[in-house]
């Protein structure tokens, strides 16, 4: 299957997910096109994390299909290993090598999946920590940064693989208050520059500044999703406007 | 402009003498002057001093089959362990029956199962003569198999350890399970497991006395030689305790300076 400009970067169908008897995804559908940036908001356990991680397979949906970029994300380990390598994903905690200093972060998944050498993937790893504003920490651990500077080093692991897509599940939920621009602001530039993002988050100011669309869930279902001012301004569902009420003072 | 309140200097309180002689490792002083009395009893009583040469000889083979049997337990523990947690029903199920197996069974029948049962039964099945293989490669093989499923629940419980968002994260990057194993997983389990593998070994050096069973010629089985017939029961199994006092005192102390320094270099 190859893909044609007119087929979507993602195209979510039907999908299903049980935890036991909990049913955190209602066969959801959702199309992502390329160069969109797509927010999903929800109260928590409506299962926009779970969705997310459907993506890539990190969770595997019970039932519906998932095409990444012409790739059917199925059981086959080619396929899985074929679209991880076209999905950057930036964890809630980080999720850093704790063992491997800032430049060995970056270079891992390069030389190891990407086959490149060690001289090119450092070329690309200081390039990447220079555009997340934090080239002099290369040499570190991630232990001796903070919070905001770990993300930071997290997005620039991802970037490594230039994927087509990038996933954000709660990217700044871990971080301390001044810490949270520094992420954004790598987000907002990369959403500028055309990369698709779908970013599973509360920061209503980046839905503002850089979604192109959100997605409300609830119960493991997308209950309205829109253009983010509509959503924010004349949310339909009552849910919505429950949920709005609480998180927009 | 008004005057601050003076504010008095407050100094850490010194750090009393009973504070110091609380921490001081006594129980270390203690075993140092029995191992000292008993090296000077040794220096300076002829009898000891023989048998204490007598002994000697078989330090070589105690350390040796010690030394042999970690490096090779470690390598099939690593394996076992892997395959305990592998997300393959199958090569986790043989993993777990296996070490289950061992850990069921006291090490001594082991030791006689492995040695005179499974050992002679392999020999017979690759067309060998029963005694092709010598007792001490027999005792190598057993404490190799005994160990290997021991030092496979470290590794087990080193990788469990290690959080679910490691996992995913290398294989978000496109890495499979064996390379985010290899190069993530791994490095931070052994790390965590240096104190509990060095436990291992000290306990394999200890459990080295019991192949003495089989004849082989380590420190225990030479102390019992010897004492058959010279009949100096206390002077040789005194002497043998300071033997493996002192090797598992020095073990002891060495792992933690080893791990002190990997806590440094990280």
């Amino acid at each position: 299957m190859v893909a044609t400009s007119a087929d979507p970067m993602i195209r979510i169908e039907n999908v299903s997910k049980f935890y036991g008897h909990f049913r955190a995804l209602d066969q959801v559908s959702l199309d992502v096109q390329a160069g969109e940036v797509l927010m999903i908001v929800g109260p928590s356990g409506s299962g926009k994390s779970t969705l997310l991680r459907c993506i890539n397979h990190l969770e595997v949906p019970d039932a519906g299909r998932i095409v990444v970029d012409g790739i059917l994300v199925d059981n086959d380990e080619k396929h899985i290993n074929a679209v991880r390598a076209e999905v950057g994903m930036v964890f809630q905690r980080f999720e850093l090598f704790p063992h491997l200093t800032v430049i060995e972060n970056i270079c891992l998944a390069q030389q190891k999946v990407r086959r490149r050498s060690r001289a090119e993937s450092q070329t690309i790893a200081r390039t990447l920590l220079e555009k997340v504003g934090i080239p002099e920490q290369a040499q570190k651990y991630p232990e001796q940064l903070s919070g905001g500077q770990q993300q930071r080093v997290a997005i620039a692991r991802a970037l490594a693989m230039q994927p087509k897509i990038m996933l954000f599940d709660e990217p700044t939920s871990a971080l301390d208050p001044e810490m949270i621009k520094e992420v954004l602001d790598v987000m907002l530039a990369l959403a500028h520059e055309g990369m698709t993002m779908v970013v599973v988050s509360h920061e209503m100011g980046f839905a503002r500044n850089a979604a192109h669309r959100v997605a409300f869930m609830d119960q493991g279902r997308i209950v309205e999703q829109g253009p983010p001012d509509k959503i924010f301004s004349t949310p339909q569902h009552d849910r919505t406007q429950l949920f709005l009420s609480r998180i927009l003072h | 402009m008004a005057v601050d309140h003076e504010r008095p200097e407050i100094q850490p309180r010194p750090r009393d003498l009973r504070a110091h002689l609380n921490e001081f490792p006594w129980w270390l002083l203690i075993i140092l002057s029995v191992i000292g009395y008993m090296v000077v009893r040794i220096i300076v009583d002829p009898i000891y001093r023989n048998i204490f040469n007598t002994i000697l000889q078989g330090l070589s083979t105690t350390l040796y089959v010690t030394a042999v049997s970690f490096v090779f337990a470690l390598v099939f523990g690593l394996f076992l362990g892997l395959g305990r947690v592998s997300t393959n029903v199958i090569l986790r199920n043989l993993s777990i029956t296996y070490i289950e197996f061992i850990r069921g069974v006291p090490m001594l029948v082991l030791i006689f199962t492995i040695s005179y049962a499974v050992v002679p039964l392999l020999a017979r099945t690759f067309g060998l003569p029963n005694n092709a293989i010598s007792l001490t490669a027999r005792a190598i093989i057993a404490l190799v198999l005994i160990y290997g499923a021991y030092i496979a629940e470290v590794f087990r419980a080193g990788i469990e350890a290690i959080g679910r968002g490691q996992m995913e994260a290398g294989r978000s990057l496109g890495m499979s399970r064996w390379q985010t194993m290899l190069y993530v997983i791994l490095p931070q389990a052994t790390r965590n497991m240096l104190p509990a593998l060095g436990n291992d070994l000290i306990a394999l050096l200890k459990d080295t006395s019991l192949v003495s069973v089989l004849g082989v010629r380590e420190i225990t089985q030479v102390s019992r030689l010897s004492v058959s017939t010279s009949f100096r029961y206390e002077e040789t199994y005194f002497i043998l305790t300071l033997f493996y006092l002192s090797m598992t005192l020095i073990l002891s102390l060495l792992l933690q300076w080893i791990q002190r320094r990997a806590k440094i270099k990280r």
